[in-house]
């Protein structure tokens, strides 16, 4: 490193200032850590360059667990947020889905304002083009100044910008999202660092300008009245505000007729695409194909901010060329007289085989360098940012010298996601789902502070004070729980006539508190004017109280997988396990399992291609 | 226990006795080097050069002697049985020829197989599901006929199938509660509670069914556990003797000779039978005896069906009415034996104890009325079905179990639907049910959801 300019040294060097860059560069600061947060363009920090909004099914639960461990998405998205929902409340505690619209704009000023006021953070913005290693792992990037910056440790959280290439139907762009320049050197210095790299796709839909759609012709959605944020450490009262109704409209058979007579000017049907596309953001052109009886497919309009008239068009991203676009979406009722402000279009980048990381998010190959966010080759904000704060966590354990932070599957979304990540080699974008966690009514949006409020503790993101209320509201809930575990009601006036105001049959003999909680037509909240004695608890307690007495039951039967789980996950595989002496494994597992190098016999039993029989072989080899 | 599954292993595959032909078979990476050190082929080529898949001719030489002259089939990985290499060797029959081709090849450096340790090479190796290699240990171990083409049956998949198919229900039942769960805005009415329980009931019977068949398999694999009860000297062992036309129990004329219990393993017709004849029940002071009457009851206790055996020519004693008493709740028949004699007990006088249809009247002695017991035996058992193969499944208990967990989710299903929980209680048992299925055809539960969902329903942003 002789004949560089070393222009600054730091712990921790974060490539990349999106979702996972941002929580990663957060982390390792907060903990204490001299960090640099390198951006191709400062003012693309916590760029949305797909739908303007956070949350949804499972992604709702990541960003809670962000904030549990102490991280910044749901702040941020509750100063910036427009429109606030609770999706899938009849559906049961575990898939209650909190979402958000975020004003794009405030979101990104909001994060930036976050990091440049956030103490041992530095932000800069370059290209980063080498990782620069030596004897112990990373040691330094090198951007295209040819400055370095010394290192103890490096984040790769690039997106979607690596080699990035934009298609708009015969129209290929070489750049990265949204117009912005892509990183075109760091793929190299990573191949050359023995890494493997793989070529995803993914696409976003158009944005339109407000004052040319008829509103009138579609239907409204409004967000709750009574708003839930995302951070724990906020109450709805501290970030209430007027929201923005999003609309419904819908395509119909002359859209689809559009598309099929211009399907050969499609890049993804015309071969030119070669990345592999998600199957949860298929692009109209393939809904229309794929499900080709369905008459129409549903749009939602969702406002990119409160201070602009663009409008995401949310079911409709296509590749197809800028006159298809413009031809498909006048058909539209309440798009007749469309202007596009920005045209939809696929894009193809460079990301990770992540099969090559190991569970802390650090790379077997090249101590001391991480990666996080789409680069691993997942899809969507909530996953990038899942990552980031791991990574970010894990980056400051290592140059600290401490264990990595793992999550586990039985504690939270964030421990699934990294778990199929790493384990599973997925062949698209991956996304979180809520079916892909196992024990999802134990890892509900509800207690993700419950769950994963200790970790960020432990790693120091949590202050003194966010803790104290933390460990009372816990006690608060046993507690509360233990003392209504004791009582019995018997057939009183007063009990029977509120049973009987729920809808519910009235008692002739004496029933267990908890076991009227458990009727569907009764919660532990409705029952306070028969239960004098109930102390004064917040609304957030009352409901952990409800939830784990009406779903008790169930909740204790995933409490049993987990252990089971537990075991398997703690018989732990030698680090130093040499497969090739293992007797009688099929070829593709001893493959497969020299690959991933699994931690536990239940993290091989979690690999594709590695069969219960494999698994007993390596029992048996074990024992 | 270490499973090794590199050496190469040898034994004899057919069933020990005086067949026309015997096998030995080996199976292992050194087959052929093995078969090399043993045998000389007619054509002069070496056993590396013998091309797969081929019969050649030859003789089996140790320590310079000619075993045996023989047929070598070679089969060289991946096509064979165990996915190893295979050499089967045709010898004459007789234990003395195929023991002398079996130790050849131990000294040439195989070891000797475990039981059914090809069939567990094969399933090891991915060359048969388990329910397959279940199915080929059954055979192997298989007593009777209807038990072989029960075994047989299930080896052609039949079970597999019919688990596959229950699990297909499920599976979109479960998809369709995940895409409403996943894309709570998504449009389309896809209705998921009552569909499901619906669902969970079709499948429930599906389950069931083949409960009721695991326990008819049970019997068909090991036999009906029957046991002869009676006081002394009414005929029991004449009878057990009639049924295995053989004299093996002690037939005396002296109440008390047969003290402990004789079992046999037998087939009558297409139903085995395991029948244990039991000491005299009477009032005794000699202790031996007395231990032995108690094991009488505690053999009545096990059995799948008592024969009670009566002497009709004789009021009945003391110690008959303890035995009818003993049986009254029980499944039995009441054999009324001595029929050739005076009767002096009639059926109303046993009504109390057993149903009309289960009391036969018979005479061992002159072979009149023992076929209507094994016509009773078979209706109560088969259900009046005779080709029983048709319906029959065997399952084994570790399957049994798996059939028995599919069961209780499925019911909590439908519990959870009447109970008015919400979808995502449903789908937790819906899963279960799901994966205790596929444990039986060792399937995982892996992305199935998430690609049926994808492949069913038009969903995303």
């Amino acid at each position: 490193m002789d004949n560089y300019f070393v222009a600054d040294v730091c712990d921790v060097a974060v490539i990349g200032a999106g979702h996972a860059g941002c929580e990663a560069a957060l982390a390792s600061a907060r903990m204490g850590l001299k960090t640099i947060l390198f951006a191709l363009n400062l003012d693309s920090i916590a760029m949305m360059p797909c739908n303007p909004s956070i949350g949804g099914t499972s992604k709702g639960h990541l960003v809670r667990e962000i904030d549990a461990l102490g991280g910044e998405m749901g702040k941020n998205i509750d100063k910036t947020y427009i429109q606030n929902r609770m999706l899938n409340t009849s559906k049961g505690p575990a898939v209650y889905s909190l979402r958000a619209q975020a004003d794009k704009a405030k979101y990104h000023t909001e994060m930036k304002k976050t990091l440049e006021n956030t103490g041992n953070l530095d932000v800069k913005q370059g290209e980063v083009t080498e990782i620069l290693t030596g004897e112990n792992g990373v040691c330094g990037v090198k951007l295209e100044s040819g400055n370095v910056y010394e290192c103890r440790a490096a984040i790769l959280c690039t997106g979607t910008y690596l080699m990035a290439r934009c298609l708009y139907g015969d129209t290929i762009i070489e750049s990265g999202p949204n117009g912005m320049r892509n990183s075109t050197r760091l793929s190299k210095c990573l191949e050359g660092l023995g890494i493997e790299l793989q070529r995803f796709k993914t696409g976003t839909p158009a944005r339109v300008d407000k004052r040319t759609l008829d509103f009138s012709k579609m239907s409204i959605q409004y967000g709750d009245e009574n708003i839930t944020p995302f951070s724990f450490e906020n109450t709805p009262e501290d970030i209430y505000r007027e929201q923005i109704p999003c609309h419904l409209t819908y395509t119909n058979a002359q859209t689809h007729k559009v598309i099929m007579d211009n399907l050969d000017r499609s890049p993804l049907y015309g071969g030119v695409i070669k990345g592999t596309g998600p199957r949860y953001c298929p692009s109209i052109e393939d809904k229309v194909v794929r499900f080709a009886d369905k008459e129409r497919h549903q749009l939602f309009i969702e406002p990119e901010g409160e201070d602009t008239n663009e409008m995401y068009v949310q079911g409709m991203s296509s590749s197809l060329p800028a006159d298809v676009q413009l031809k498909m979406y006048r058909t539209i009722a309440g798009m007749e007289n469309v202007k596009i402000m920005r045209n939809a279009y696929a894009i193809e980048y460079d990301c990770l085989k992540a099969n090559q990381l190991k569970l802390s998010l650090e790379l077997k190959k090249v101590k001391g360098l991480f990666s996080a966010g789409q680069f691993n080759g997942t899809s969507g904000y909530e996953e990038a940012a899942a990552q980031g704060i791991v990574a970010g966590i894990n980056a400051a354990k290592y140059v600290k010298g401490e264990k990595p932070l793992i999550i586990d599957r039985s504690e939270g979304y964030i421990g699934v996601l990294i778990d199929d990540v790493v384990t599973k080699t997925s062949k698209e974008p991956y996304r979180m789902m809520t079916s892909r966690a196992e024990y999802r009514l134990l890892l509900r949006q509800d207690n993700a502070d419950l769950r994963l409020t200790d970790y960020g503790y432990e790693a120091g993101l949590i202050s003194e004070e966010r803790y104290a209320r933390f460990l009372k509201k816990k006690s608060d809930i046993e507690n509360e729980i233990k003392r209504i575990s004791k009582i019995v009601f018997g057939p009183k006036e007063e009990v029977n006539e509120l049973l009987e105001s729920l809808g519910t049959s009235t008692l002739t003999n004496g029933v267990r508190y908890t076991d009227l909680i458990k009727r569907p037509e009764v919660t532990y909240m409705a029952l306070a004017p028969i239960d004098p004695e109930r102390p004064q608890l917040s609304p957030e307690v009352c409901e952990q109280v409800n939830i784990q007495v009406k779903y008790g039951d169930y909740i204790k039967r995933q409490t049993e997988q987990v252990e089971k789980f537990k075991k398997l996950e703690g018989r732990l595989i030698p680090e130093d396990i040499d497969y090739s002496k293992v007797p009688s494994l099929r070829i593709e597992a001893r493959q497969k399992l020299e690959e991933i190098r699994p931690v536990s016999i239940g993290h091989a039993s979690r690999i594709s291609g590695v069969s219960p029989a494999d698994v007993n072989m390596l029992l048996v080899y074990l024992n | 226990m270490r499973i090794d599954l590199e050496d190469t292993i040898a034994a004899i595959s057919t069933p020990m006795g005086n067949g026309g032909i015997g096998i030995v078979r080996l199976s292992g990476d050194k087959a052929i080097d093995v078969l090399e050190n043993i045998f000389k082929a007619a054509s002069g080529k070496k056993a590396g050069e013998l091309s797969s898949h081929t019969i050649n001719y030859g003789k089996i030489i140790n320590n310079e002697k000619t075993v045996d002259e023989v047929l070598v089939s070679l089969m060289k990985a991946p096509k064979t049985y165990t996915r190893q290499d295979v050499v089967e060797i045709n010898c004459h029959g007789g234990i003395q020829a195929v023991n002398g081709v079996l130790r050849a090849c131990l000294e040439a450096g195989a070891r000797l197989a475990e039981p059914g340790e090809f069939t567990k090479r094969a399933f090891l190796n991915g060359r048969i599901d388990l329910l397959q290699a279940e199915a080929v240990s059954e055979i192997i171990s298989s007593k009777t006929e209807s038990a072989k083409r029960a075994a047989l049956a299930k080896l052609g998949g039949r079970l597999s199938g019919k688990i596959k198919e229950l699990r297909d229900k499920i599976l979109s039942a479960e998809a369709a509660i995940e895409a409403a769960i996943e894309y709570p805005e998504h449009d389309d009415e896809i209705v998921t509670k009552m569909s499901a329980k619906q669902t969970a009931e079709v499948v429930l019977k599906g389950v069931r069914e083949l409960i009721d068949r695991a326990d008819f398999g049970r019997i068909i694999q090991n036999g009906i556990n029957c046991v002869i009860m009676g006081r002394p000297n009414v005929g029991k062992s004449s009878f057990l003797n009639y049924i295995l036309d053989e004299e093996r129990a002690i037939v005396t004329d002296i109440p008390g000779t047969t003290r402990d219990v004789l079992s046999e393993s037998v087939s009558i017709g297409d139903i085995p039978l395991n029948i244990t004849d039991t000491a005299g029940i009477r009032q005794t002071g000699d202790v031996i005896e007395k231990i032995g009457v108690d094991r009488s009851f505690e053999y009545g206790e096990n059995a799948d069906i008592i024969f009670m055996m009566i002497d009709g020519s004789e009021e009945l004693t003391e110690d008959d009415l303890r035995i009818l008493d003993f049986i009254k709740d029980k499944r039995a028949i009441i054999i009324v034996n001595k029929s050739d004699k005076a009767v002096k007990v009639t059926p109303e006088e046993l009504r109390q104890y057993a149903e009309e249809q289960n009391i036969i009247t018979v005479s061992v002695k002159n072979d009149t009325g023992v076929e209507d017991i094994f016509d009773r035996l078979k209706a109560m058992f088969m259900g009046g079905e005779v080709e029983i193969s048709d319906n029959a499944c065997v399952i084994g208990e570790r399957n049994l179990e798996s059939l028995r967990r599919a069961e209780k989710s499925l019911l909590n299903v439908i519990d959870t639907v009447d109970n008015g929980f919400p979808e995502d209680f449903i789908s937790m048992d819906l899963t279960e049910a799901y994966t205790a299925l596929g444990e039986i055809t060792g399937e995982t539960l892996e992305e199935d959801v998430i690609d049926k969902i994808f492949s069913e329903f038009c969903l995303g942003k």
